[in-house]
């Protein structure tokens, strides 16, 4: 892991000068005939107070570069929503950011990835604390084989945040709470969480995430398998917890990326196009790609 | 990003509502074309048959404007279209009120041409030359959102400038004439208020060469001069 020296105080100057850079293409970028049209990243990818910092990460699987040279940061209490073609990266980035391809193992990671100043891909690091203070909720609500309660106290217990009893079931109530799930299931908190509904079971998932206080909470398609009464309860709980954490977002759905979120990262092919904030994003695209895409026209 | 040599939708049918948005705005805007030209015609003319024909047609300008805000409310619901899809649908329910009025401007000139010739006076001449400008004004505008031409709205921002410097001078010249014989003040003033429904035709142009403009580079420039709109569009 090389360690590439940006400090963060030059956020704002490097944003201002995104679009100087966007003239003079790197010989790199020259020779890449196929993703010609996608040049250096547009708009405003840098926050002015980051929570995670992402500088020039590359992704391969084996051979295949899956994620190209991509900067970005995610601010304090930002909600970041990425969209872009299935197969474009925006999955597999969002999971460089709490380590979750590690499992991968033809998966190999560079660049600078920060979590404030810790920096997440350092060999000496371990992933344990490091998903406790940056949480993923996964497209498919995966409830443990548990109680609704123990779901939520499992990552409480295990992380070793709580002495008492009293303290983890306050844990567990204000988890729910602010899951909006509390007043649905407090009467059967031991019954086993996969018998709730599937946009409940996903409450209880984000509810089991926060459940461990993170800092950051990373949504992989949250609501893609939900209907659209469950998919508006998550959305305005997402509003909710970006008063408390730090959120981004995948999604499939543009019109999710615009309901939620402040500012929306597209990308195209592994590579970051533009970044900008939401509303400008859906009311006057600074990328043709962009354009394309959000308005339909993309074949 | 300019809304310009676009690639089609991936649904044919989005390509096709939005394309009959369009072909609605420029039939209409053809309808009060002729609407304009007849009035200004009338009035030269004291012509109260071709007076007659512009109110009649109102009618139809008022249905078409229902029409097309029920076409475009039902792409917003259908479509939920984004960026410049987005914007030409906003644009075109902004165009179709200025289309609209207009109407209703051409209207109230036909109604002058009537009175002219209920009093048996000759036409007034002096509005051949306003009206000229504020034709080719409207149909440029016409031309301009048919093609996304930003120049050829930028001609119509201009050519208003020219409207509004010819209103004052006429309305200089016809204050004069009532000083000099109080028996030219009916006269005059109907002349005034005929000029006055031509330059606000005008101004409805101008408007819609502004929504013209959003539409094609996502830049408000309502309420704006001349130079500002060059200037934040690049083209000064």
């Amino acid at each position: 892991m090389q360690a590439v020296n940006t400090p963060i105080q030059e956020n704002e100057k490097l944003n201002a000068n995104t679009n100087e850079a966007e003239r003079k293409p790197s010989g790199a970028e020259q020779m890449n005939d196929s993703a010609a049209k996608v040049g250096k990243t547009v708009g405003k990818p840098f926050a002015k107070h980051p929570k995670m910092t992402m500088r020039n990460v590359d992704v391969f699987y084996g051979d295949k570069q899956a994620i190209h040279d991509v900067s970005l940061d995610i601010g304090k209490n930002e909600v970041v929503a990425m969209i872009g073609p299935s197969g474009c990266g925006k999955s597999t980035f969002l999971r460089c950011l709490n380590r979750m391809n590690d499992t991968i193992e033809i998966c190999k990671v560079s660049g600078e990835i920060k979590l404030e100043e810790l920096d997440v891909y350092h060999p000496k690091q371990d992933v344990v604390p490091l998903r406790a203070r940056v949480g993923i909720v996964f497209q498919k609500p995966n409830p443990f084989p548990k109680s609704i309660y123990d779901n939520v106290a499992y990552g409480p217990r295990i992380h070793g945040l709580v002495e008492r009893k009293t303290d983890l079931d306050e844990i567990v109530e204000n988890s729910l709470r602010r899951a909006s799930l509390w007043e649905e299931v407090k009467d059967r908190l031991h019954a086993p969480g996969t018998g709730l509904s599937g946009g409940q079971q996903q409450r209880l998932c984000i509810a089991r995430t926060i459940a461990v206080s993170p800092e950051v909470i990373l949504m992989d398609e949250p609501c893609s398998a939900l209907d659209p009464i469950a998919t508006a309860k998550i959305e305005e709980l997402i509003t909710e917890l970006s008063e408390k954490f730090t959120i981004a977002i995948v999604t499939h759905s543009m019109q999710q990326a615009a309901r939620v979120s402040h500012r929306t990262a597209y990308f195209h092919m592994g590579k970051l196009v533009e970044v900008n904030d939401t509303k400008r994003v859906f009311t006057n695209p600074e990328h043709e790609l962009t354009e394309a895409y959000i308005t339909g026209r993309f074949g | 990003m300019d809304k310009k040599s676009m690639e089609r939708h991936i649904s044919h049918k989005f390509d096709e509502d939005l394309e009959q948005l369009k072909n609605m705005v420029l039939k209409m805007g053809g309808v009060v074309e002729q609407q304009i030209a007849d009035a200004v015609k009338a009035v030269e003319s004291a012509d109260s048959e071709l007076a007659e024909k512009v109110i009649r047609v109102e009618d139809e300008v008022d249905l078409k404007e229902v029409e097309l805000d029920e076409a475009c409310t039902s792409v917003l619901a259908c479509r939920q279209p984004a960026a410049s899809d987005l914007r030409m649908v906003l644009a075109i329910t902004k165009m179709t009120r200025d289309l609209e009025r207009m109407g209703d401007e051409a209207q109230k000139v036909a109604k002058m041409a009537i009175a002219l010739q209920d009093s048996g006076s000759k036409g007034y001449e002096e509005a051949r030359h306003i009206g000229a400008l504020v034709q080719k004004m409207v149909n440029t505008v016409l031309d301009a959102f048919a093609r996304f031409d930003v120049d050829q709205a930028l001609e119509v921002a201009r050519t208003d400038k020219e409207v509004d410097r010819e209103y004052k001078s006429a309305m200089r010249e016809i204050v004069t004439y009532m000083m000099e014989d109080p028996r030219a003040i009916t006269r005059s003033m109907n002349i005034l208020w005929t000029l006055r429904a031509i330059e606000r035709i005008g101004d409805h142009a101008r408007n819609i060469a502004e929504h013209v403009i959003f539409l094609v580079k996502g830049t408000d420039v309502r309420h704006t001069s001349l130079q500002e709109i060059e200037r934040r569009i690049g083209k000064a």
